[in-house]
């Protein structure tokens, strides 16, 4: 019985970490934009159905090319709706940009309902190779939760490396602390915002298609609607001036809703399964009332002034007399 | 406004808080659009033309409160600094330079610039934009807010700097110390109007710039 429960727990654990992941990297594009541009891009949502529908329509193609053709295409709007879209108003009020986004968001959608989104339902059938499940001591792993672990945790390294170890990343960071003062240090704008953009579409490439292979063969031009705000909430609960806490946001809020999900009575008399939004958003507001700036808002110290106040009042003592 | 530094100079604008002093520099730096007239670097025109380009056009700054990037290392601080180079292993030579130059930058080379002390982050805002190796050096405040020792140290810097070739244009409040250095001063008054201009010795000569803004730095630092 013990072993029995256990198993359950490890298996919506893991799940929950799967689930999790794929917000991590949607609420790390999210942040990325905000940083540099202070730009809450909410067109974020039609690339993961632009790439859900560059799937459908590329998957006699084979795997491979199905897999190319999505990245370039959400890589290549990502870039295009900066080019076109938020360039001209890069430099107008955070409200102009919003609303930018607003209208890049709803066109985009619009669109899709007048073009792919006409006809029958589509979608990718899922692979069986990624369906394959194994058994270990009563808990069940499929291929398809090993993939999203092992994709974000390569693109969340290969961040770091990025942003850590390059010209580039120490550019984008930079502009994410104080955009102007990079301009100054002779950081060209354009090239920064752009290759931001890039790398956010290739982040949405990998989420739209793990998450239509996750969410199964049913995709509509609303599809990116759902997961946006999920992500657009994490990444505030994680602290949006800082990446890694916007992606853990986004990780601890993913991970969240699918354990509510697993775990919140789906029968009886008190059905709360279809409500986890609820519970979510509940949590969320009780970060935010304690954590106001987020659980790791550097911009704001908020690690620092957590630490400040729970460390020991020995340590304090000590550095005063020091 | 009318105003020029000659190549090699070192040059002073002072005046009261509100005079315009940050808005001239910000909008040489291209931050600003200026609303008439013209700013040119080696005659041509630079007007309109976004920061990082007026940056690689030779104008570097230093601005007031510093403006590091606390979460970058020293280290990134500085190569950032290097950015629109494109001579990378002259760059990074100039790195160990700047470390050699500045002890407390190469000793904490790996730490967070928010870590450092007001000094040494004017230190390192400084390293940073002379990094650049610009034709026009501008500062802005670069004492403000530092211990007396300190002060002491910036214009030292300053002075070695212009022993060096390059050309500066510092903007203080401090005036006393600011004709001390400077080759010539230009004196502004509220709106932006220059209303004195000339060197330490034309300037004390004149009455009225003595009591307006020597009396008033001693007064104030006493």
């Amino acid at each position: 019985m013990i072993i029995g429960s256990a198993s359950v727990v490890i298996q919506i654990a893991l799940d929950s970490i799967a689930y999790g992941s794929l917000f991590a990297l949607m609420a790390l594009g999210l942040a990325l934009l905000f940083g540099v541009m202070g730009l809450m891009n909410f067109a974020y949502g039609e690339l993961i159905m632009a790439g859900g529908f560059t799937m459908f329509y590329t998957r006699s193609w084979g795997w491979v090319a199905m897999l190319v053709m999505t990245i370039v295409v959400v890589t290549v709007l990502s870039l295009l709706m900066e080019l076109i879209a938020f360039r001209p108003v890069r430099r107008a009020a955070p409200v102009v940009l919003l609303i930018t986004s607003f209208a890049v968001s709803y066109f985009l959608e619009a669109l899709g309902w007048m073009t792919v989104g006409t006809g029958p339902q589509k979608g990718v059938e899922p692979y069986p190779w990624l369906d394959h499940q194994f058994d270990i001591s009563g808990v069940r792993l499929s291929r398809l939760t090993i993939v999203i672990w092992v994709v974000t945790l390569v693109l969340v390294v290969g961040m770091t490396l990025l942003l850590k170890r390059t010209a580039l990343g120490i550019q984008l960071r930079a502009s994410t602390e104080d955009f102007r003062m990079a301009q100054l240090v002779g950081v060209r704008a354009n090239w920064v915002i752009s290759a931001a953009f890039g790398i956010t579409g290739l982040l949405a490439s990998a989420v739209a298609v793990l998450y239509v292979l996750r969410i199964g063969p049913a995709i509509a031009p609303d599809i990116g609607q759902g997961p946006l705000i999920i992500a657009f909430v994490g990444a505030v609960i994680g602290g949006l001036g800082s990446l890694a806490g916007a992606a853990l946001g986004g990780f601890v809020l993913g991970a969240m809703i699918n354990a509510l999900q697993a775990t919140l009575p789906a029968s009886g008399d008190l059905v709360l399964n279809n409500h986890t939004l609820v519970f979510a958003y509940l949590a969320v507001i009780a970060i935010l009332v304690f954590q106001p700036d987020g659980l790791v808002s550097l911009r704001a110290g908020g690690l620092a002034r957590l630490w400040k106040r729970w460390r020991p009042k020995r340590a304090v003592a000590e550095r005063a007399s020091a | 406004m009318s105003l020029e530094v000659n190549d090699g100079e070192l040059v002073g604008l002072v005046g009261h808080n509100g005079a315009g002093k940050s808005t001239t520099l910000w909008t040489i730096t291209g931050v600003l659009r200026p609303s008439s007239g013209d700013i040119t670097l080696d005659g041509r025109s630079i007007v309109g033309l976004p920061p990082d380009a007026i940056l690689r056009r030779g104008i570097a700054l230093v601005p007031e409160n510093r403006r590091i990037f606390g979460r970058l290392t020293v280290g990134e601080n500085l190569k950032i600094g290097t950015s629109a180079r494109r001579d990378r292993r002259t760059a990074e030579a100039d790195i160990k330079k700047m470390c050699e130059r500045f002890e407390a930058l190469g000793q904490f080379f790996d730490r967070r610039g928010s870590t450092l002390s007001g000094g040494e982050q004017q230190q390192l805002a400084i390293a940073r934009a002379v990094l650049a190796r610009p034709k026009l050096l501008l500062l802005d405040e670069p004492t403000l807010g530092l211990a007396p020792l300190i002060v002491g140290r910036v214009f030292e810097i300053l002075q070695e700097l212009k022993e060096e070739g390059v050309t500066i244009l510092l903007v203080e409040q401090n005036a006393a110390r600011t004709i001390e250095v400077a080759d010539r001063t230009y004196v502004m008054r509220s709106g932006g109007r220059i209303e004195f201009h000339g060197t330490a010795e034309e300037l004390t000569r004149i009455g009225d710039f003595e009591a307006a803004y020597i009396g008033m730095t001693i007064e104030d630092e006493a």
